[in-house]
């Protein structure tokens, strides 16, 4: 029981990585794809918070009453990654409007079909 | 100024330049701009080569601040080689982009392309100098996210779905080795790698490291195409504009092939490896490569995709020296990193030639070619002798060390497989050779003329280097050699 509950976060880190990263896989819409990727790497940003924290520590900002302080460096790390998920995310939907520009259907299949039909 | 700036200023003159860039007007002048930055930079790389070819370090703090609290640029001949690769290879498709780019990307993209490239270049550079693991995120997403754009710039509209696979694949390799940075983070607190190194000999028996190894190693497999991971590649380099499939297929896997040395060796250490099956498992994985992706290389109907189709039976040849783990092949890798790039890259600059003519890489559109282009023609003949490893060009160097290495090990089973994987590339390189020659259109088109000497100029500098490096491998070999004791070396 410990288990589960002393690293609550940590499991729910897993849950939302293994949802996200199983509907990349599974989904035939390249919209719901996107998606499940932006899910996937949020499960990354929690994990890397949740990395950071120190037990009872405070936020990381000097105040002369408190001594123990809570790591910020995984939250700079992470602030860089979601730097870069917000473009991964804005490349993958220009690349799905393109797209839809070209074949008419954002559907994987769909796309497949008429590639091979040529 | 420059002597010590050196190894930062090989990472922003692109970056400085890909703004400036962007914002000039189409045409010429972006392209001249860029070809500049990239020639400069090339010079920088020769000379932190130079610097560091006696197998001495250089630590560079970023801003000043000290190691590891700062990032720290770490150049030792391992990573000075791989970026003269990547800055010589860019030095070279850069005067071959303009032609090619004029005809195969709309003029108003043209800045923007050139902007593009310069933003991948800066992320690749990056990712070889950086001495810090979470950098080579960073610069790992900068060279990712510039290359689905430059793929998704190709003439067809497979290009845009290629660029999608591409996408979606890259981010969750990338994702998976942030993943694993984080717990290597959390057990060790520090992201330097050196630091790292040094930790991570006490904490080699716990779960969260094993996980952390095995994070990256999945995530970097993706990036450099390791079969079966390679999904994504082939698409990439067929629908991509033939400048870009040039400069991909002859750095970006060479330079995440770098990264899997780096980590592997610098980071963990091989005898952490050597306690789990992944050295096992890369021999196995790069054994059914070699021979499955040449198969499928020999029953291509698309010039591109069969090159790109040896690429990933090549890159099971640069990882079998990984898991050798020997001195021998661990330079079979770094040689062979070098020497494919400049095959490929001339193998690709030589079809890019045909596609600027003819506006098709199909193979049965080829038919005849080669007597209308002789010099193209000439230049698939001596790269391809390069791919099949013939004694003369820089091919036969690195599969014979690659041989050796494992004879040293007595694994005959390799050998025999290194063997079989030359003999395949025979069949493919001849596929090529045979619809050139000895074939005759249905419909022969007399007025094909040579490619233009902006582009055979290039190829035929790759050409040469292919012969040259085949003959002189002071550089190669030397380097390579020099870089390994520092890799199997106790780190300082």
């Amino acid at each position: 029981m410990e288990l589960i509950i002393g690293h609550y976060n940590y499991w729910l880190v897993i849950i939302i990585m293994m949802a996200g990263f199983y509907t990349v896989i599974s989904q035939g819409n390249l919209i719901k794809k996107i998606a499940g990727l932006n899910v996937f790497q949020v499960s990354v940003f929690m994990l890397y918070i949740s990395i950071g924290n120190v037990k009872d520590g405070a936020a990381p900002i000097i105040e002369p009453t408190v001594e123990l302080y809570s790591n910020p460096l995984p939250h700079v790390l992470i602030l860089t990654a979601i730097v870069v998920g917000v473009a991964t995310t804005a490349l993958g939907l220009a690349l799905v409007v393109r797209i839809k520009e070209a074949y008419g259907t954002i559907e994987e299949d769909d796309i497949h079909n008429q590639d091979h039909s040529l | 100024m420059i002597e010590t700036h050196l190894s930062l200023l090989i990472v922003v003159l692109p970056l400085l330049a890909a703004p400036l860039v962007a914002i000039l007007p189409n045409g010429r002048l972006a392209w001249a701009v860029s070809s500049i930055t990239t020639f400069v930079v090339f010079l920088l790389a020769w000379q932190q080569l130079v610097n560091v070819a006696s197998g001495n370090i250089i630590s560079y703090e970023l801003g000043g601040w000290a190691p590891p609290w700062g990032i720290e640029y770490r150049i030792d001949a391992a990573n000075a080689l791989v970026a003269l690769i990547v800055a010589g290879i860019a030095a070279v498709t850069l005067p071959y982009a303009l032609r090619s780019v004029e005809k195969e990307i709309s003029k108003p993209q043209h800045s923007l392309f050139y902007s593009a490239f310069m933003l991948c270049l800066t992320g690749l550079l990056g990712i070889t100098q950086t001495g810090d693991i979470f950098n080579v995120f960073v610069f790992l997403e900068i060279s990712s996210l510039s290359t689905y754009a430059l793929i998704s710039l190709g003439k067809k509209r497979q290009a845009l779905t290629a660029a999608y696979q591409y996408l979606i694949m890259g981010t969750i390799g990338a994702t998976f080795f942030l993943i694993g940075v984080g717990l290597l983070y959390a057990m060790t607190g520090t992201l330097n790698m050196n630091d790292l190194s040094q930790r991570l000999p006490d904490l080699v028996e716990h779960r969260t490291i094993q996980t952390a190894f095995a994070f990256i190693m999945v995530g970097f497999a993706l990036k450099l195409a390791l079969f079966p991971l390679h999904l994504w590649l082939p698409n990439a380099y067929t629908y991509a504009p033939s400048v870009i499939t040039v400069f991909l297929a002859a750095t970006a896997t060479k330079v995440a092939v770098y990264v899997m040395l780096r980590v592997i060796f610098t980071v963990f250490g091989f005898s952490f490896i050597e306690n789990t099956p992944t050295d096992e498992l890369f021999l196995l994985l790069c054994v059914a490569g070699i021979l499955i992706m040449s198969f499928y290389a020999i029953n291509q109907r698309d010039s591109k995709r069969l090159l790109a189709y040896s690429s990933v039976a090549q890159i099971g040849y640069m990882m079998l020296g990984i898991g050798f783990g020997s001195m021998l092949g661990l330079t079979a890798t770094l040689v062979h990193l070098f020497n494919h790039a400049l095959m490929k890259g001339a193998l690709f600059m030589a079809i890019g030639a045909i596609v600027y003519r003819i506006g098709s890489s199909r193979i049965e559109d080829m038919a005849g070619l080669g007597k209308q282009m002789p010099w193209t023609f000439a230049a698939i003949i001596i790269g391809g002798l390069s791919l099949i490893g013939v004694p003369g060009t820089a091919g036969f160097i690195s599969k014979w060390y690659l041989v050796l290495a494992a004879i040293e090990q007595q694994n005959w089973l390799i050998v025999a497989v290194i063997l079989i994987g030359s003999l395949l590339a025979v069949i493919y390189v001849w596929k090529l050779i045979e619809a050139l020659y000895f074939r005759t259109a249905a419909e022969p088109v007399n007025n094909i003329k040579e490619a233009p000497l902006m582009l055979l100029v290039p190829t035929w500098i790759l050409v040469i280097a292919n012969i040259y490096f085949g003959l002189d491998t002071e550089l190669t070999v030397g380097t390579a050699e020099v870089a390994v004791k520092l890799l199997l070396g106790d780190p300082q």
